[in-house]
């Protein structure tokens, strides 16, 4: 082959006599775009009458994005102090150009993230996608619930307002029940012995720092682990034949598309018609307000919490009760370890009775705890 | 033949790749736009004073010296001379905005970032400086000392 044919075929590689690439195509080159683009276009996602909660992963990254976005732009006008946490907060709702907006949409989207995520548990747990070998996926997506619980928690202290000042009291003082290192636990967590502007501090490095550090690793294994191991097929679907596929890049990244725009509408439009409120400033020498409650999301383990006896067989209640929530927490985490006959391919109804009786006790738990209680005014 | 069947195929194809490009494009645009105004901060909403008493009674400026007070949110160099002449000056140095001060030992106002200099009345006799210091008025009633834009 001639040297001037191997030149304009392309191919030499490096070298001064190297041809001179358009800088679109020299970009693709160096970034190795070709590569990146065969892979996206190998990705196949299986049709069958589940596919619909194949969205879900896809709806909660989108919305930790949303959050990310918003997140970083509240930053700008945010101050992390006990005299001035609930002021920044003011002005952004009150004076800076779409600062509800911003601020709405981030709040909304907390809450909406979270029902995504549970939702996207749910699905996950009753298809059986945990089964091997897609076990470490589904460790990784339970680390990373607990992770947004953590973002949920430590958010909702940030306003320094009397709702959000109560609950990380009662909140920060739940682990300080863990047998020997819980005093300790709750300490490092507030900051100090009690609720002040060092927790505020703590819990804004912890929200704006620490959780998405660990985050981006975490949800960067488990995006990693998705597109190594593919999408799972249901057993029930698999039994029967094997699902035909769609390719993901356009047909199902566009349908994903539609679902993200739907989700933008909804937080906008949540945001215009309820802008998300922010209450009265934490005033660490006022009694704790009637009807005071945490998150939806924590809801039923605040209400279980409430009725533990003082005191079981010589164990005070609450120690028994953190302790129940932690091993539930080890339980979910170790699922697809437990579950061996799902790995195995044999159906595991006792694992789905199991999780339907937790869900509707969790949920049961939820709404009596959003009665009054006796003695309480209804507002 | 082919080529003339597949034409009108083609273009309905692009109509429908520009109808998807622009509408996504204005999407993100309409996302953008809150964006941009929300990095812009909002005009400082501080009252338009034009008139302030400050708590300095006039005695205890000694003579050959300046202070610091503050005027609508902005430093003001108020200075009594050697020979007991009160002014007041914008403080802020029309070079490179440090805050100014007097100096007692050669009796002018020096900024000390980039070594600018001033006379007592604000003009700029030395160094960087392209603009002299604004002048404010000074008023003494009773005790009190006024300052107002002049």
């Amino acid at each position: 082959m001639s040297e001037a044919r191997r030149l304009s075929s392309g191919e030499a590689e490096g070298g001064p006599s190297a041809p001179r690439l358009s800088p679109l195509a020299w970009v693709r080159d160096r970034l190795g775009w070709d590569d990146i683009a065969h892979l996206a276009a190998k990705k196949e996602v299986p049709i069958h009458r589940h596919t619909v909660f194949y969205y879900l992963g896809g709806m909660a990254l989108f919305l930790f994005l949303v959050q990310v976005a918003t997140g970083i732009l509240l930053l700008l006008y945010y101050r992390p102090s006990a005299t001035e946490a609930f002021e920044s907060v003011q002005y952004i709702m009150a004076e800076v150009p779409f600062g509800w907006l911003i601020r709405s949409i981030h709040a909304w989207g907390a809450n909406l993230f979270v029902g995504v995520v549970l939702l996207h548990l749910a699905s996950v747990f009753f298809l059986k996608a945990y089964r091997a070998p897609r076990e470490m996926t589904w460790i990784s997506g339970a680390i990373l619930l607990f992770l947004t619980f953590g973002f949920g928690f430590s958010g909702y202290l940030l306003p320094w307002n009397t709702l959000s000042y109560f609950a990380t009291k009662v909140g920060t003082d739940v682990p300080a029940q863990i047998p020997g290192i819980g005093p300790l636990l709750s300490r490092i967590l507030r900051g100090g012995s009690d609720v002040t502007g060092a927790t505020l501090s703590r819990f804004y490095g912890i929200h704006v720092a620490i959780l998405p550090a660990i985050t981006t690793l975490f949800l960067g294994l488990h995006l990693i682990l998705v597109q190594k191991k593919g999408m799972s097929v249901p057993p029930s679907v698999e039994r029967e034949r094997s699902p035909r596929t769609m390719r993901f890049v356009p047909d199902f990244l566009l349908r994903d598309m539609v679902g993200w725009l739907t989700a933008v509408g909804l937080l906008a439009a949540l945001s215009a018609f309820f802008p998300y409120e922010l209450g009265r400033k934490a005033d660490p020498f006022a009694s704790a307000p009637a009807g005071i409650r945490p998150e939806w999301y924590f809801l039923s383990m605040f209400q279980a919490l409430k009725y533990l006896p003082a005191e079981i067989a010589g164990v005070p209640g609450e120690t028994l009760g953190v302790l129940f929530f932690g091993a539930l927490a080890v339980v979910l985490v170790g699922v697809p370890l437990l579950d061996r006959g799902s790995s195995a391919g044999r159906p595991s109804p006792w694992w789905n009775r199991l999780a339907a009786v937790a869900l509707l006790g969790a949920l049961l738990l939820a709404l009596l705890a959003l009665l009054p209680a006796p003695g309480e005014a209804t507002s | 033949m082919h080529i003339t069947a597949a034409e009108p195929d083609q273009s309905r194809r692009r109509w429908i790749s520009y109808l998807l490009g622009t509408s996504l494009g204005a999407t993100i645009l309409s996302f953008l736009y809150p964006v941009l105004r929300f990095v812009v901060p909002p005009l400082a909403s501080e009252p338009s004073l034009s008139e302030i008493e400050l708590d300095v009674k006039a005695s205890d400026i000694a003579h050959n010296s300046g202070r610091i007070v503050p005027f609508a949110g902005k430093p003001v160099l108020l200075l009594r001379t050697a020979t007991g002449e009160l002014k007041a000056l914008a403080a802020t140095c029309t070079h490179l905005a440090c805050t100014v001060q007097y100096r007692a030992e050669r009796a002018d106002v020096w900024c000390a970032c980039h070594n600018g200099i001033y006379d007592t009345n604000g003009t700029n006799i030395s160094g960087p400086p392209p603009r002299p210091l604004a002048k404010l008025d000074v008023n003494v009633r009773g005790e009190k000392i006024v300052l107002r834009r002049s």
